[in-house]
């Protein structure tokens, strides 16, 4: 199918291109806050819950609408928002040493909880704790467990230390769904579980994932036609949020499918902030978050050095989806299991630094470049060594930078800048080296990394 | 050794400092040679370690380096937003400080440990090092499960490394004995609340300290020479000190120096989260017929209100407006490492919780390696000189 591009201003005032696919993301996202907005009118009632771990499938089982507040967290942060929040917060005595998330989230109910849309967000009706993958989560839920009346049910997560999953931890996590968060969304809802409901939306979200990993694995491609981290936190929008499972999900990621494969056949490269990168100098694999507040700004400073990512652990933090694991109707709360037990932050450091040395591999990138989170423990703790291993296995040069998610003072455009640019001109050198070698002349290598 | 004009207590007390400082483990050294059998070091906060006793491992608890090591490695593995622990505790692996241990346990308490896990096993790939995952649902039939599955799994692991099978005789056995160290630290908090002027908190903490790397039966016979001490010892006279809690640090651990600082500042520490493997478990386990079930029932339901463990009913913070009741205390210093995300994502949800029970509170943060304490010192001078004033009122 061939894509319509279309033509619109963005946030910061750039002229960018438009697909279909982006502009249906666009309208599934403005429903589904025109829902939320209405809910209080309507009688539709909202979970609270996070991306890693997301349990949407079941929710929408029983008609309730999801709410993330991280995805709130980060729209404040690239709508501007966050700094007026994030201190609002630390006025009601929030350290500044944790997770700005929590604190943006705080301060933005304090204001009104007025959502991305600018509409008004429901109160909770439950909030629905997976614990999976960061600590954070469990003391957030506790946070606003105090602000609102509404029960709170726990789904902890065990961690896969040994880089398994293994019987009893998949049963721990089913007993948990049967004995606590299935009857619990029955109470709040009203509606009974209706397993064969639920078996519909997974295999639905099956079909949705096949699409996104054929999309991401494009990337592959030589020119890669997408950027997976910039351009990625786009394709994971739909799938990591309130539309798993859905027919818009589906017909969304069959969209995008076509677009992309498309442009593999025209041998284009990826949409940057500043239109279609003409050509592709460096491909890298990018570890961490990005940062929200000059999210643009970030994208473009690759994109001017030629620069594109072609595998991200980020876009992994809501399943990893790559390694074959899809929802699988015929084991519906098993898979559900599977799926919390397997998102990226749950996987322990060896796993990570294998799952990153493939991508460096199979993407043929040239180095692997972290983003380090300041608030974010659950990926900055132990990135300095994932650098090294990767460094060390590959042989390809690794750089570090350091911002923060939606905390603008945390976010120093020149300095990172600067780095970007001695990590690019490194690999370059570490390129005409290999090239010189090739040709017989002994030249040394530059090897070595940046570092924040 | 101490000199003979020093005071008896105080005596034991320098000794038993010399001894949780000494990274060579020397105790740990002695007891491998005379048992055979393995040692394995622990990071906070808790551990079952009657579950190790029974298999003839030594559990030794490892609280980073405080203030006595030069970090010179750990720096490279640990960005500067990152609490100091995890460095300190990589630096005494890599400058082999650790080697006379068989391996490490990380329990399930936050994302730094967990990830400080698998760089563990990154590298040290031929070390036991094994993460214990912790039930946050406190079910019997579900938590519970699991948490049994857990330490079984881990009791396995130890043995096919050489410790010896887990029996249910050794482990009520190893339960008994867990419980007299229970009781003998709950008899020093308890004297402290009653006389605080006796128990010195600065004091009290090196004990617990040198518990965790000494075999428990020694750390049970060096407590009750420091309770009969301080019992006798009619020099130590009570003076006009506030009553305060110490909130926030169970996993990195202030320096003894500041803990000394805040007393010196006019506190009467009365209560507090140090070193709380100790008193993780509220009261007395008792075996019955199935040891390893009451070692998993005793962490469901008899543990301490930890930042890092869930509450599923209630409120934070209604344990601790609750043990300032207890201890009759006039206030709450919160005193957590920088970055450290359980202890500050709590504090807000615990302060709420104190100003409503009209308690007075003040905070600050620390590092192990903190040198400088002329602020933190005024700052609970100025709490406990404020106490003081108002509680006359
Ligand atoms: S600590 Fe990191 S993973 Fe956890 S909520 Fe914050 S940003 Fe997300
Ligand atoms: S000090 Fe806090 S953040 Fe650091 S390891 Fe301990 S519990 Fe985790």
């Amino acid at each position: 199918m061939r894509s319509k591009n279309l033509k619109a201003y963005g946030q910061e005032g750039t002229l960018v291109q438009k697909d279909s696919s982006q502009l249906r993301q666009k309208q599934m996202i403005a429903a589904h806050y025109d829902r939320l907005a209405e809910a209080e009118k309507t009688g539709e009632k909202a979970v609270y819950t996070f991306v890693p771990g997301n349990l949407t499938e079941l929710m929408l089982a029983f008609d309730l609408l999801p709410v993330l507040p991280e995805i709130n967290a980060l729209q404040s942060g690239m709508r501007g928002k966050s700094r007026g929040y994030i201190s609002a917060a630390e006025k009601l005595g929030h350290s500044e040493d944790v997770c700005t998330y929590v604190k943006c989230d705080v301060g933005m109910l304090k204001s009104g909880n007025v959502g991305p849309t600018g509409k008004h967000l429901p109160d909770p009706s439950l909030l629905l704790l997976s614990y999976t993958g960061c600590f954070t989560f469990m003391k957030w839920f506790e946070i606003l467990k105090e602000e609102y009346d509404c029960p709170v049910v726990m789904l902890h997560v065990p961690y896969q230390a040994d880089g398994k999953i293994t019987d009893s931890m998949r049963n721990y996590v089913v007993d948990q769904l049967k004995t606590k968060v299935i009857p619990i969304l029955e109470e709040v809802s009203g509606v009974p579980y209706d397993e064969d409901r639920l078996k519909g939306l997974l295999a639905n979200s099956a079909k949705a994932e096949d699409d996104l990993v054929a999309v991401l694995e494009m990337a592959k491609n030589k020119p890669s036609p997408i950027d997976a981290y910039f351009g990625g936190v786009y394709y994971i929008g739909p799938i990591f949020t309130a539309f798993r499972g859905t027919e818009d999900a589906v017909e969304y990621y069959k969209l995008l499918r076509a677009e992309v494969e498309e442009r593999v056949r025209l041998g284009k490269g990826p949409i940057t902030p500043e239109g279609e990168m003409k050509e592709e100098k460096f491909r890298v694999v990018v570890e961490g978050p990005p940062n929200w507040t000059s999210f643009r700004k970030f994208w473009k400073m690759f994109a001017d050095e030629g620069a594109v990512v072609v595998a991200s652990s980020y876009t992994k933090v809501g399943g990893v989806y790559d390694n074959g694991f899809r929802h699988d109707p015929e084991r519906p709360l098993e898979s559900l299991a599977e799926y919390c037990l397997g998102c990226y932050t749950n996987l322990n450091l060896p796993s990570r630094v294998d799952m990153l040395e493939r991508y460096m591999d199979e993407y043929q990138a040239d180095g692997l470049l972290i983003n380090s989170i300041k608030s974010c423990n659950s990926f900055s703790a132990g990135q300095l060594m994932i650098l090294r291993e990767v460094e060390k296995r590959t042989g390809k040069p690794g750089g570090f930078i350091e911002s923060d998610l939606v905390d603008p003072r945390y976010f120093s455009a020149a300095n990172i800048k600067n780095r970007l640019e001695s990590y690019f001109q490194m690999i370059e050198q570490k390129r005409e080296g290999k090239a010189k070698a090739l040709e017989g002349t002994n030249t040394e290598e530059t090897s070595g990394e940046v570092q924040g | 050794m101490t000199t003979k004009s020093k005071n008896p207590a105080s005596a034991l007390i320098g000794e038993q400092e010399a001894l949780y400082r000494d990274y060579s483990f020397p105790e740990v050294q002695k007891w491998k040679e005379r048992t055979g059998g393995l040692a394995v070091g622990y990071m906070p906060i808790q551990i079952p370690r009657e579950l190790l006793h029974a298999m003839n491992v030594l559990p030794v608890g490892i609280v980073g380096a405080g203030d006595d090591i030069e970090i010179i490695r750990g720096d490279a593995y640990f960005q500067s937003y990152i609490c100091h622990i995890p460095r300190s505790t990589i630096e005494l692996g890599l400058n082999g400080s650790l080697d006379c241990l068989d391996g490490m346990i990380f329990p399930a308490i936050c994302d730094v440990i967990r990830n400080l896990s698998g760089m563990w096993k990154l590298q040290f790939p031929d070390k036991f090092s094994w993460y214990l995952d912790v039930p946050q649902d406190f079910d019997p039939n579900i938590g519970g499960d699991f948490y049994r599955h857990e330490l079984t799994e881990m009791a396995k692991e130890l043995e096919r490394r050489g410790a010896e099978p887990l029996s249910d005789e050794a482990l009520s056995a190893s339960i008994h004995i867990f419980n007299k160290h229970r009781a003998l630290v709950q008899e020093l908090y308890n004297l402290r609340i009653q006389k605080p002027w006796k128990v010195p908190t600065a004091e009290l903490y090196v004990l617990l300290r040198a518990g965790l790397v000494v075999p428990v039966e020694d750390s049970i016979a060096t407590m009750q020479r420091y309770l009969d001490l301080v019992q006798a010892d009619e020099d130590r006279k009570p003076m006009d000190q506030a009553r305060v809690i110490l909130a926030g640090s169970f996993c990195e651990q202030p320096p003894l120096g500041l803990i000394r600082s805040l007393e010196r500042a006019g506190c009467y520490i009365v209560d507090d989260d140090l070193v709380q493997v100790h008193r993780w478990i509220k009261h007395k386990t008792d075996p019955g017929t199935d040891p390893l079930g009451a070692i998993v029932t005793a962490f469901l339901s008899d543990s301490v209100e930890s930042p890092t463990r869930y509450i599923d009913e209630g409120q934070r913070g209604e344990e601790i407006v609750q043990r300032v009741k207890d201890a009759a205390a006039e206030g709450v210093l919160f005193c957590a490492p920088s970055f450290c995300d359980p202890a500050l994502l709590d504090q807000p949800m615990t302060v709420k919780a104190i100003e409503k029970a009209g308690i007075p509170w003040t905070g600050f943060k620390y590092s192990e390696d903190t040198g400088q304490f002329q602020v933190i010192r005024e700052q609970a001078g100025t709490f406990a000189d404020s106490i003081k004033l108002w509680s006359g009122v």
